[in-house]
């Protein structure tokens, strides 16, 4: 499977509702995304963002439909395939909290590289350690000199940076960020933009986000209103 | 990996990680000890008696005569004869006896009459031998050797003189001034009873209760009150000076005896089981003795004032024997020939056999303690459980965020167990931790009260599989709360709904 042969992600009939019996979240007819692109995926808060993104991380299954992602179909695949998946191929930020507190700065960013040994044969290329990938990366995003400290003592800030740098370790395919910027103010917001989509080309990695916020949809190549694509209306 | 990261997590939880551990460490302690204690009196018991085949003494049960002969515990109430002695000794199959005449203290150690086959022939641990320490051995009957914890907690050297009391007890208000006896050598310490004993010749205590036996003759009315106290009443005074010290010498033994009742707890059982009863006894006689009926034909003057006092009666008679065969398959035999001994009643024992007894006995409170043991383990472990549990709904967030980097509910179910591994393995080496404490604060303590050695000893393979078994046990605790972990992750996926 060459990396042009697929598509990154690729949604058709899908719907999804919390229990069997409960009101569908997501009633989505088509959404595909070609290789390469960027997707950006608006709507006001409550409308299936978040648990779209769940689905696309192989984390929810829906009730029914197809959902392919990096030309995996995940229906075809078992719990413990979708989380290699998920492992190997996908970066995550989310809106905030996204380090876990008890790790320096440089345990949070090589993370990834404990559970997928495909992410760490990725960052140790050019024969980089893990620890000098990550070095590398919280360089390029301007915060090497945080790595050794503990994570609850920085900025909010600093830690979308230092979860954006995990995200990019050891290059997976896609990058997904689910309202990256909301806990930032609106200048810190742009420059965390513009550094995602810098780091990820550098990367190789395609972006998938998600914002209530419709103006950071400038730089993708795609922009969709889910509210537009989701025949469910969202939860109260 | 994950167990790196487990301890990463409990240390960001210290505060009550640490209580948990110190829990379960307390009961991984508490736990051991029981163990340990077991193991060490067995141990000890069985090292004190590895050299003698056969313990002769008057008729008895064979606990309690090797309680009695070998671990002193308590006194023998009955004697046996310097005749039966030399009957013993001119058996083909017998190669040394130690004889051993017990009933007299020094400060609260027992002063044992013995002969140089004591010396030769006394065994212990492994087959070693007595050593000195200092000096020699006693070489007349002024002359005694003192064992190592006498030496030292008395302070006492060679050339040391010491007055023996009569009586089994601590304090006496019968001293055997007439004769004291100067300390001619210190033993090298041996974990055994005879640490704590006094050691002198045959010889020297029939020396000492005759010079005792003359004093009171000579000094009637002012050393035995009682007969004074008869005299003056005008009572029937007919008894002879012998008789008379025996009085004397029963009355200090019996205070003696309630002394060391109070002071030493291990004597309870004995006093309960066997020795206690043998005492009644010759209490009630010794009632007969004071009353008007004392000269009446009845009165066995030898078989009631006994008290285990085998040498004041000048024939010398003794305590017990320490049998050494020359080959130990006829122990059966000598044992046979030794019980069905015609002129006196006699019961011989084989040690091992012996103490085999006495941990049937032991055994029954040897498993409740170890069970208790166990359970408050459980508790420890439970309390753990508990504590995982409660902390895991403050977690989604941190379960969530390892979902999102690539860990599989399988992983965030090995992190729990990984929890619960180091707090159980760090809990019993804390444990075993806290036991050596307890033990370099507590052995001197056991050793001064009950004579028990404890070696500051490396965790026996017994004491390794139990803590082994308690950290799997731990481990596998960790389970339940790594099975709810890994629910909550399926059900929350990457952003779990607080």
């Amino acid at each position: 499977m060459t990396p042009s042969a697929y598509n990154l992600v690729e949604i058709r009939d899908l719907r999804f509702a919390w229990s069997s019996d409960g009101a569908l979240i997501l009633d989505i007819a088509e959404l595909v995304v070609n290789s390469g692109q960027s997707l950006f995926l608006h709507g006001p808060s409550g409308c299936g963002k978040t648990t779209l993104l769940n689905i696309i991380g192989g984390v929810l299954s829906p009730q029914s439909g197809q959902v392919a992602v990096l030309g995996r179909d995940l229906r075809q695949l078992s719990g413990a395939e979708r989380d290699a998946l998920r492992a190997d191929r996908i970066g995550f930020v989310f809106q905030q909290f996204n380090l876990v507190p008890y790790l320096s700065v440089i345990d949070n960013v090589t993370l990834p590289t404990r559970f997928s040994v495909a992410r760490r044969s990725r960052a140790e290329i050019d024969g980089k350690t893990i620890e000098s990938a990550a070095i590398e990366l919280l360089d390029e995003l301007g915060m090497a000199h945080v790595q050794r400290e503990t994570v609850t003592s920085l900025s909010v800030g600093q830690q979308q940076r230092v979860a954006l740098a995990r995200a990019l370790l050891g290059a997976p395919s896609m990058i997904v960020a689910d309202e990256p910027t909301s806990a930032l103010d609106s200048d810190r917001r742009d420059e965390f933009v513009e550094l995602l989509f810098d780091s990820a080309r550098a990367a190789g990695s395609s972006v998938v986000m998600v914002s209530h916020d419709r103006e950071l949809g400038d730089r993708f190549d795609r922009v969709v209103d889910l509210r537009a694509i989701n025949r469910a209306g969202g939860p109260a | 990996m994950l167990l790196r990261l487990a301890w990463q997590s409990l240390m960001n939880r210290r505060a009550t990680v640490m209580l948990t551990i110190l829990s379960i460490a307390c009961s991984v302690m508490l736990l051991l000890g029981v163990e340990r204690v077991r193991q060490e009196s067995r141990e000890s018991f069985l090292s004190t008696v590895s050299g003698t085949d056969l313990v002769v003494g008057a008729r008895s049960g064979g606990p309690q005569l090797l309680l009695q002969a070998v671990f002193n515990v308590g006194f023998p109430t009955q004697n046996l004869s310097r005749t039966s002695y030399a009957m013993i000794g001119e058996d083909p199959r017998v190669n040394w006896i130690i004889p051993l005449s017990m009933g007299d203290m020094h400060r609260g150690y027992r002063v044992v009459g013995t002969t140089t086959a004591f010396r030769d022939h006394y065994r212990f641990a492994r087959d070693q031998g007595l050593q000195l320490a200092r000096g020699a051995w006693f070489a007349n009957d002024a002359e005694a050797v003192i064992g190592a914890d006498v030496a030292r907690e008395l302070a006492y050297t060679v050339g040391q003189s010491i007055v023996v009391s009569h009586g089994a007890g601590e304090i006496s208000f019968v001293h055997h001034d007439e004769h004291p006896f100067a300390v001619s050598g210190v033993l090298a310490p041996t974990g055994t009873p005879v640490d704590r004993a006094v050691l002198v010749s045959l010889a020297g205590v029939d020396a000492m209760h005759a010079d005792f036996v003359g004093a009171a003759e000579h000094d009637h009315d002012v050393t035995d009150p009682l007969a004074a106290a008869m005299a003056t009443i005008g009572g029937p005074v007919e008894h002879d000076h012998d008789h008379d010290a025996h009085d004397h010498h029963d009355h200090g033994g019996h205070t003696g005896h309630d002394h060391d009742h109070a002071a030493h707890d291990h004597h309870d059982h004995d006093h309960g089981a066997h020795g206690h009863g043998g005492h009644d006894h010759d209490h009630h006689d010794h009632g007969h003795d004071h009353g008007p009926a004392h000269g009446e034909p009845g009165h066995v003057h030898d078989e009631t004032c006994n008290h285990g006092h085998a040498h004041h009666e000048g024939t010398g008679s003794l305590s017990a024997l320490l049998v050494g065969l020359n080959d130990r398959a006829t122990a059966l035999a000598v044992q046979r020939m030794i019980n069905t001994y015609d002129e006196e009643a006699l019961t011989a024992v084989l040690p091992g056999v012996a103490l085999q007894e006495l941990w049937a006995v032991l055994g029954v409170i040897e498993r409740v303690l170890l069970f208790l043991g166990a359970f408050v383990v459980v508790i420890g472990l439970l309390g753990m459980l508990s504590n995982l549990l409660g902390t895991l709904d403050q977690r989604r967030r941190e379960m969530a965020i390892l979902r999102s980097v690539g860990a599989r509910p399988r992983h965030l179910l090995l992190l729990l167990v990984g929890e619960s591994f180091w707090v159980s393995a760090v809990g019993a080496l804390v444990g075993l931790g806290l036991l050596s404490v307890v033990m370099i604060i507590g052995t001197p303590i056991l050793e001064a009260h009950y004579g028990l050695h404890f070696a500051l000893t490396w965790p026996t393979p017994n004491e390794w599989g139990l803590l082994t078994l308690i950290v799997i046990a731990g481990t596998l605790i960790g389970l339940i709360p790594g099975w709810r972990a890994s629910r909550q992750a399926l059900i929350d996926g990457l952003t779990p709904r607080l």
